[in-house]
């Protein structure tokens, strides 16, 4: 296993590519995906998800769905990063032509499904519209149990996502269940497009609101590697009750004037911004 | 030709009671294999799946957007998955999430829907879904059935079932008389000729095909020679056929439990104007909500009758001497 400094520096270089594919394309989503970075690096390159880029049907693989879909930057880096898909394809974000067989991007704007004609590989469901991913999540983790297999179920969620009210829905199912075999990560930045998720429409108090649909919640900064690296620990070993990791994060988080603004949810940097955001990024301290 | 009946005189069934019952063979030879429900398990028969197979039937409650992404989940890790309720809170509720994981994806889930139509009668025009399968017809990768009877809704299920795609499949509350033979055989994309005839063609889908044929023997009497096709594969739809049948008799009449907007009715009208615009009449429920009564009395209320037929039929030959 990779130790705290090793995967920031892999988080640095992630975070590099999301800023690059953004730009590229002049369109996406920054804000959204630098405040998840930190924690996919621990997930994927911190020995906590179980994945073999060469096989990535593995029947006892564990599957990470990104629900907030538009944080595709985050995921595709990662993908890229791990090895299921070439560190070159990253150029094809939001572009029409690309890897897929018929010639076609398999970086949509949105993931789409390994199993989709446009998807890439490792993408575990077609994510974009807000507020599926965690009831896909629970039919995946569902089929694991019914089939006593041991793999876990994580996906990730943003705290304006949980809004919609088919996140209680399955938040209620999965506590029912007792699905002790799924663990929810969710990306409290504080934003979403319009502005500050308290003043738009309030969600907090989150612990609480889980506890008593049956998680087990577990608080942390998101971007505190220890902290991060705690949380999948302790996860790994509940029993009984699936698992609501709350993330306290930064929207943006790495880039100076993107952070904690919304104005960088969804905007593509300029020339300029993208060289002092580079620079920022290449100079920083990890 | 088949031989004259009166359709009033045939064995009725639910054809959510075969749904059951089939249900439960199927869950028998494919072990992978599970149902949802949200909580409508008895009224949709799913509740017989339940029984039979308990670990492998899950209730989402009254929560179908989160039944449709559980669906979606189980069919991602490659399970054949059965979803059911009212078709309008299953084709209506989570119409979207159907749309971006389970059409996008091409999964393999089978959302079979029952109370479709205005026949759900006393519940009224809330529980009364006319616009299914217009919603989801126009979804990619969906394939929509509405079958005509109890046969046929048994041939369906064992041939889609095997078919690794997403499927909407229609039935109605109320027992329809049995029409087909045993020996029907469904096939996808195909349509069935009932009875043959050169005045005017009927091409109906569920309940509408066995007053499509009473109404075709009633018309006989009158000199009359009405074609009857069974159209229940709605997508992908026979354009062979009805391009067939309008050469041969120059005047379609379109008959469904649903709205004549974007149901049979206009996937027909496609096929014609495209191919071969011949004279058309949609008959269905117009463009409007239903009513609370017993069923069959909303049925003949809104003209969804052999009597309600007929009177269609004449009117497109009305316009086709013209
Ligand atoms: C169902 C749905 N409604 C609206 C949108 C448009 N949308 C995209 S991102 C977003 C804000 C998401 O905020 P949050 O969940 O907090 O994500 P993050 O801050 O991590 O980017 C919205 C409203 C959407 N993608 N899906
Ligand atoms: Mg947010």
């Amino acid at each position: 296993m990779r130790d705290i400094q090793e995967l920031k520096e892999i988080a640095r270089e992630l975070r590099i590519d999301i800023i690059t594919m953004v730009y590229n394309a002049q369109s996406g989503h920054p804000g959204g995906s630098l405040s998840a970075i930190d924690i996919l690096t621990v997930l994927y390159f911190g020995g906590f998800l179980r994945y073999d880029p060469k096989n990535p049907w593995w029947e006892n693989r564990d599957r990470f769905i990104l629900s907030k879909g538009h944080a595709s930057p985050a995921l595709y880096s990662v993908l890229a990063k791990a090895g299921y898909i070439p560190k070159e394809e990253l150029s094809t974000y939001r572009k029409i032509k690309g890897f897929a067989p018929d010639g076609y991007s398999r970086l949509q704007g949105h993931p789409a499904w390994q199993g989709n004609k446009h998807g890439v590989p490792g993408a575990e469901a077609s994510t974009g519209s807000l507020g599926q991913g965690l009831s896909v999540a629970i039919g995946q983790a569902l089929s694991g149990r019914l089939a006593n297999k041991d793999y876990k179920v994580y996906v990730m969620l943003g705290d304006g996502e949980v809004q919609e009210g088919m996140t209680w829905e399955a938040a209620m199912f999965a506590g029912h269940h007792k699905l002790d075999n799924l663990i929810a990560i969710l990306d409290n930045n504080n934003l979403q497009i319009d502005g500050d998720v308290r003043q738009i429409v309030n969600i907090h108090p989150l612990k609480e609101k889980y506890e008593a649909f049956g998680w087990h919640v577990i608080e942390i900064d998101g971007h505190d590697y220890q902290q991060i690296i705690d949380a999948f620990t302790q996860a790994n070993q509940i029993k009984g009750k699936p698992i609501m990791i709350v993330a306290h994060t930064v929207k943006g988080k790495g880039v100076s004037f993107m952070e904690n603004n919304f104005k960088w949810h969804g905007v593509a940097p300029s020339k300029e911004e993208y060289e002092i955001a580079i620079q920022e990024l290449t100079s920083g301290g990890v | 030709m088949a031989e004259k009946i009166d359709i009033n005189k045939l064995p009725k069934k639910a054809l959510r009671d075969t749904y059951g019952e089939v249900l439960v063979e199927l869950g028998k030879i494919d072990p992978e294999m599970v149902v949802l429900d949200a909580d409508l398990s008895e009224s949709t028969r799913t509740h017989k799946f339940h029984v039979a197979y308990p670990d492998r039937f899950f209730n989402a409650g009254i929560a179908e957007q989160n039944l449709i992404g559980i669906a979606a989940g189980l069919a991602y890790t490659g399970r054949t998955v059965y979803a059911s309720s009212f078709a309008i809170f299953i084709a209506g509720r989570p119409w979207e999430i159907i749309r971006q994981q389970i059409a996008y994806n091409k999964l393999n889930v089978k959302l079979v829907a029952s109370h479709g139509g205005v026949s759900v009668g006393q519940d009224g025009a809330s529980h009364q879904m006319n616009e299914d399968v217009s919603l989801m017809r126009t979804l990619p990768n969906m394939n929509v059935i509405v079958p005509a009877d109890s046969v046929e809704m048994e041939k369906v299920l064992k041939k889609v079932h095997w078919i690794k795609e997403p499927f909407y499949i229609r039935m109605g509350r109320e027992k329809f008389p049995v029409i087909l033979p045993e020996n029907y055989e469904f096939e996808l994309g195909k349509g069935y000729v009932l009875k043959e005839g050169k005045d005017v063609s009927v091409i109906a889908c569920g309940v509408m095909v066995s007053m499509a044929l009473q109404a075709a023997y009633e018309l006989e009497d009158e000199g009359i020679d009405v074609e009857v096709i069974n159209m229940s594969s709605i997508k992908p739809i026979d354009k062979d056929l009805i391009i067939q049948t309008a050469k041969k008799t120059g005047a379609v009449v379109t008959s469904e439990e649903h709205s004549i907007i974007g149901g049979l009715g206009s996937a027909v009208a496609e096929v014609l104007a495209e191919n071969y615009p011949t004279i058309l009449v949609r008959h269905g429920v117009e463009d409007r909500f239903g009513i609370s009564g017993p069923a069959w009395e909303v049925m003949e209320e809104l003209g969804l009758s052999v009597s309600g037929l007929k009177k269609k039929i004449k009117e497109a030959l009305t316009k086709k001497v013209r």
